[in-house]
């Protein structure tokens, strides 16, 4: 059953109910990583460049367990390593599985200008359409988690596209289904955000991390990718993971102010000096004040 | 400073003299000579470039038409930067060339002050202090030279995303944004004051001479010290 995209509403002349209908309870999907059992194994990695048909990277050693310093236009998934020592004494290896985040309020999306380039599916995957982007870039810039990455080859910008193409046939992206630990889950949203929940307690209660939590940011309307943290209240530890990951306010003022007074000073511009010329008229050089006046009999 | 600057443009008046020429009738005088004109249409060509593709970039959902033009739209964010360059530096030669002309005196805000009477055409000639320009095309020459400090400032950063920082190129979009929007309102005004709103004047731009009375009747100062 594809997902949330082929589903009937409505049909005309159709006595009953529609086939299909509710099916599906809920069209939004979430991928769900539990951190805290992540061994970083790099399977998830490995999957990622195999089902997009990718070729293998020079890996770079940096003295950590990650495999590169960041994902790449052909590198979508990589997890960020991180040694930990909290006060306690104690040293944790923090293993962050880093990629497009498929955010509600997709920064890219807001950032791009190009009709088409970005599409948002109603199940909340975020995609980019390679052949309608132009490679301004606006998005590496728009995006709270530095996740689209420019091809110079090519001039156009790839990332994590939550395996869309699997998804739209009803399979699991190619990490979760790579996954040995099980701390990659597919499912739906609320699902997924009840299972983490669900976690998150468990670590709070059982295991001693008080601080616990769930990642879904509510400063851009949640994620499509959750996470559960040892410390929810810590983010940044994780290899970067913004606290509130925010939209910059300069994108409203130069999208939706900016840009229509643009566009009304183009239209307006022409048709303003065309009727000054109609009603003003020109300024004609002046015959000088002591030259011959002439006058005709018509 | 200055010294140096009259020099070079001396010395780059005297270089494009001897590869073109200006013709003078009777009657006439000169207004731009050869190598104001080549560094008027080097900067007027990359600047419309800059505007057609920026347009395309911009807006493509009501420009996207312009965008095959340049290629497709791929091409034209890779051109793009490029024409805005070359429009820096052909008017950077503008700005040297014309550093004295432009300066602002006392007069041009005299004359800032009967801007109504310039736009309605009550007054029949300008008033007869108005020199080799009037304040309003030196408020224009002064408003490109700061925009096209913006654009470049804020140009740089968004050519080169991943290299500034996010924040720099997300307040770069509104600067640039601006400063675009300052330089078509300008653009569109001199194309029609140089065209339809003042007979006689495009010539001087393509030819670099004018009429004797379109001088008198423009830039009367101008006039009477090319007679003295």
């Amino acid at each position: 059953m594809p997902t949330g995209t082929l589903q009937i509403k409505a049909i005309s002349g159709h006595a009953g109910s529609n086939p299909g209908a509710g099916v599906q309870r809920e069209n939004e999907v979430c991928k769900y990583i539990d951190v805290t059992t992540c061994i970083g194994c790099k399977a998830c990695e490995v999957a990622c460049v195999e089902w997009n048909d990718m070729p293998f990277q020079q890996t770079s050693f940096d003295n950590t367990y990650q495999t590169m310093p960041d994902t790449d236009w052909n590198y979508w998934n990589l997890i960020k390593f991180h040694e930990y020592q909290p006060e306690n004494g104690n040293l944790m290896w923090l293993m962050r599985k880093h990629q497009c985040m498929h955010c509600e309020d997709p920064g890219c999306l807001r950032a791009c200008p190009a009709d088409g380039a970005i599409v948002q599916y109603t199940n909340g995957i975020v995609d980019f359409q390679q052949e309608n982007c132009i490679g301004c870039q606006y998005c590496v810039s728009g995006c709270p988690f530095d996740i689209p990455k420019f091809n110079s080859l090519t001039k156009k910008v790839y990332k994590c596209t939550l395996c869309s193409d699997r998804v739209g046939q009803g399979l699991e992206p190619a990490c979760i289904k790579a996954c040995p630990t099980g701390c990659l889950k597919f499912g739906t949203k609320d699902d997924m955000r009840g299972l983490a929940e669900k976690r998150a307690a468990q670590l709070r209660d059982v295991s001693g991390f008080k601080n616990a939590g769930v990642y879904d940011p509510p400063s851009i309307n949640g994620t499509h990718v959750i996470y559960v943290l040892h410390d929810a209240t810590e983010p940044e530890r994780y290899g970067g993971l913004p606290k509130t990951p925010v939209i910059p306010p300069t994108y409203t003022i130069w999208k939706h102010i900016a840009k229509p007074i643009g566009l009304a000073l183009t239209l307006l511009a022409i048709p303003a000096a065309f009727f000054h010329y109609i009603t003003q008229g020109p300024k004609e050089p002046q015959p000088p004040p002591d030259g011959p006046t002439r006058e005709v009999q018509r | 400073m200055n010294e140096a600057v009259e020099r070079f443009d001396e010395n780059a008046r005297r270089a494009a003299g001897a590869h073109g020429r200006t013709l003078i009738h009777p009657g006439e005088l000169l207004r731009h000579p050869v190598y104001t004109r080549i560094v008027h249409w080097t900067s007027a060509a990359f600047f419309v470039a800059s505007l057609l593709s920026g347009f395309a970039i911009y807006t493509p959902w009501m420009y996207r038409w312009l965008a095959p033009l340049f290629g497709g739209g791929p091409l034209t964010r890779l051109l793009h930067p490029w024409f805005g360059l070359g429009f820096c530096i052909a008017f950077t030669f503008q700005i040297l060339n014309w550093l004295t002309e432009m300066a602002w005196t006392p007069d041009d805000n005299r004359w800032m002050r009967r801007i109504r009477e310039y736009v309605s055409n009550t007054d029949k000639t300008e008033p007869d202090y108005v020199g080799f320009f009037n304040a309003g095309q030196k408020a224009y020459f002064w408003a490109i030279a700061v925009s096209l400090i913006l654009f470049l400032i804020s140009g740089i950063p968004m050519w080169f995303p991943r290299t500034f920082g996010r924040i720099t190129v997300d307040i770069g979009y509104v600067v640039h944004d601006i400063a675009a929007l300052v330089m078509l309102a300008g653009f569109v005004i001199h194309i029609y004051e140089g065209t339809a709103a003042q007979p006689g004047t495009f010539r001087s731009m393509t030819r670099g001479t004018v009429e004797d009375r379109w001088a008198r009747t423009h830039h009367p100062a101008w006039w009477r010290r090319t007679r003295s």
